[in-house]
């Protein structure tokens, strides 16, 4: 019910939620059947979130236990939330957020309707990521029509019906990167070749096999694209082959014939707003540091899903909504998360990012982590605590998740070092 | 004179991805190595016989918000039949509204599957 009755304007919400994708849908949904009163905010002319655009497999497999397309998917979380009659505004625009005292925030909202200023106790941020684009990862030349991010074909392909061209290089092997890769070659445009900077794919393998493979793809490890060639359309790239420092080999170049390319070079998680509050960033992540309920270094604003830490299933994405609504509902029962004694996580060998980077020993907690490099037959070793968790088969592209047990920390750990090894 | 093939399979049934090899006498599956589970068994056996693919792609949803439709087939489809599953799908419309699940194509080219709407559009 599209802002009904307006009641949320007169008093002060339990929770605010900020964006309408999988993490604010599910956040939104557990918030209200904790007894809360919410209110979600999403910018978009409809709610789903990015998942709108997914129109291929590998969605809820936990969540539902079913293997949904990603429009299937969203779609049963907003019938789940319409069902439980939450208020939210579309088209919806968050401009800032002023904490008013420990236990009150002021939501200012911008929409076709007016503007809104909402009183609420907590803050649950959803609002996604945003992707890597052209800029950011050192390409040079010419700035031609025909560039684009993966994301933007999807939308083009998958909810607009556009082809972006007839000959594509894709840079980044990453799932979005492989996952286009198909979309294209099944709609008839030629995909010239993915161009990787590492030496290994950064995407799973079976996306390797049934996206590129399939389709016989060209994938270039150790390739980078050093320049864009073209005066109104792209008309082609160079691309070259990297030592181990990353860099260029020079006189290794070569010219790739192509008419589009799609940058798949990763995700961001979108932190504008909560960094302009003065919220802490963690470098790794670069989302926010969060405690184990998801509560950032502002107290009542949590935050979940791939603005938190960029994720490679929606089910864990759910997961994080669903955890920062109790985080929410912790903080209004107890007047503030009721921990003193944080212990801080920290990065040990071969590990790239953890997430949350406080933990208490008083909850049990899930570690969301990622390895730096593969590694098969790998040990999650915590320091003091010793080896939580085996896993066959470590790779960058999927995170690593591990449960830590309440109670399992020793009384005197300061900080807690996760490490990925063999042996 | 009996011949003995060994061929490398990756799963794509789970992220894990396992090497499975499949070895062949005479034409008839022998031995399956590797797979950590049993449908992991079960996709190599067909990999190598008869590989399916799950196809997708979106449809023209005429007078729909957004203005298309996107459509699986309920199940794998042959490999080498994708492309004619591709061509139909590229003729095909349908009107809006459309609800997610709405079955667009019965037993589409007499392949046992259907072409099943797998996002909902409104009438824009």
């Amino acid at each position: 019910m599209e802002g009904e009755g307006r009641g949320y304007l007169l008093r002060v919400l339990d929770t605010v939620v900020i964006g309408g994708g999988p993490a604010g849908l599910a956040a939104a949904i557990k918030s209200c059947e904790y007894g809360l009163s919410t209110l979600l905010i999403e910018v978009n002319d409809r709610l789903g979130g990015i998942p709108l655009q997914c129109i291929h497999p590998g969605f809820g497999i936990h969540y539902f236990k079913e293997d949904l397309t990603g429009t299937e998917f969203i779609e049963r979380l907003i019938r789940r939330f319409m069902d439980l009659g939450i208020n939210y505004l579309l088209r919806a625009y968050v401009r800032d957020i002023v904490i008013k005292s420990h236990d009150l925030k002021v939501v200012k909202v911008i929409s076709p309707k007016g503007t809104y200023e909402l009183l609420t106790r907590t803050v649950i941020y959803a609002a996604g990521a945003r992707e890597r684009h052209i800029h950011e990862i050192g390409v040079v030349g010419d700035r031609p029509a025909g560039i684009y991010t993966a994301g933007e074909v999807q939308a083009m392909m998958d909810i607009y019906g556009l082809l972006p061209g007839r000959e594509a290089v894709i840079i980044g092997s990453g799932d979005v990167g492989l996952i286009v890769a198909r979309r294209l070659a099944l709609e008839g445009v030629k995909v010239v070749a993915v161009i990787e900077l590492m030496p290994w794919p950064g995407g799973l393998t079976r996306n390797v096999i049934q996206c590129l493979r399939d389709f016989n793809i060209p994938l270039l490890l150790s390739h980078v694209v050093t320049k864009v060639h073209g005066r109104k359309r792209v008309e082609g790239v160079t691309v070259a082959r990297v030592g181990n420092d990353l860099r260029p080999i020079e006189g290794s170049e070569e010219f790739i014939r192509c008419d589009t390319v799609i940058i798949a070079a990763g995700l961001v998680p979108n932190t504008d707003l909560l960094e302009r509050i003065g919220v802490l960033i963690d470098p790794r992540t670069r989302g926010p540091v969060v405690n184990e309920l998801l509560e950032t270094t502002i107290p009542g604003i949590f935050v979940a899903g791939n603005a938190l830490v960029i994720n490679d299933l929606v089910d864990n994405v759910v997961e994080q909504g669903e955890l920062a609504a109790l985080g929410a509902r912790v903080f209004i029962e107890n007047d503030g998360i009721p921990t003193t004694e944080w212990v801080r996580v920290k990065c040990g060998s071969n590990v790239r990012l953890v997430v949350p980077q406080l933990v208490s020993g008083e909850r049990d907690v899930k570690l969301y982590l990622r390895v730096l490099k593969p590694l098969t037959n790998a040990r999650v070793r915590i320091g003091g605590v010793g080896v939580v968790s085996y896993v066959p088969k470590a790779m960058p592209a999927e995170m690593t998740v591990i449960n830590l047990r309440r109670g399992s920390l020793p009384k005197e750990l300061k900080e807690l070092v996760v490490e990925v090894v063999s042996e | 004179m009996s011949s003995v093939r060994r061929i490398k399979v990756t799963c794509i049934i789970c992220p894990i991805g396992c090497e499975i090899t499949v070895t062949i006498k005479d034409g008839e599956v022998i031995s399956v190595e590797g797979a950590k589970c049993l449908r992991g068994r079960k996709y190599a056996i067909t990999e190598v016989r008869e590989p399916k693919r799950v196809v997708i792609s979106v449809i023209k949803c005429v007078g729909g918000d957004p203005p298309t439709v996107s459509v699986k087939t309920s199940g794998p489809v042959p490999k080498d039949r994708i492309w004619d599953v591709m061509r139909l799908l590229a003729r095909t419309e349908v009107k809006a509204p459309v609800e997610v699940g709405d079955v667009i194509i019965k037993d589409v080219l007499g392949l046992g599957v259907d072409i099943v709407a797998t996002r909902s559009c409104r009438k824009s």
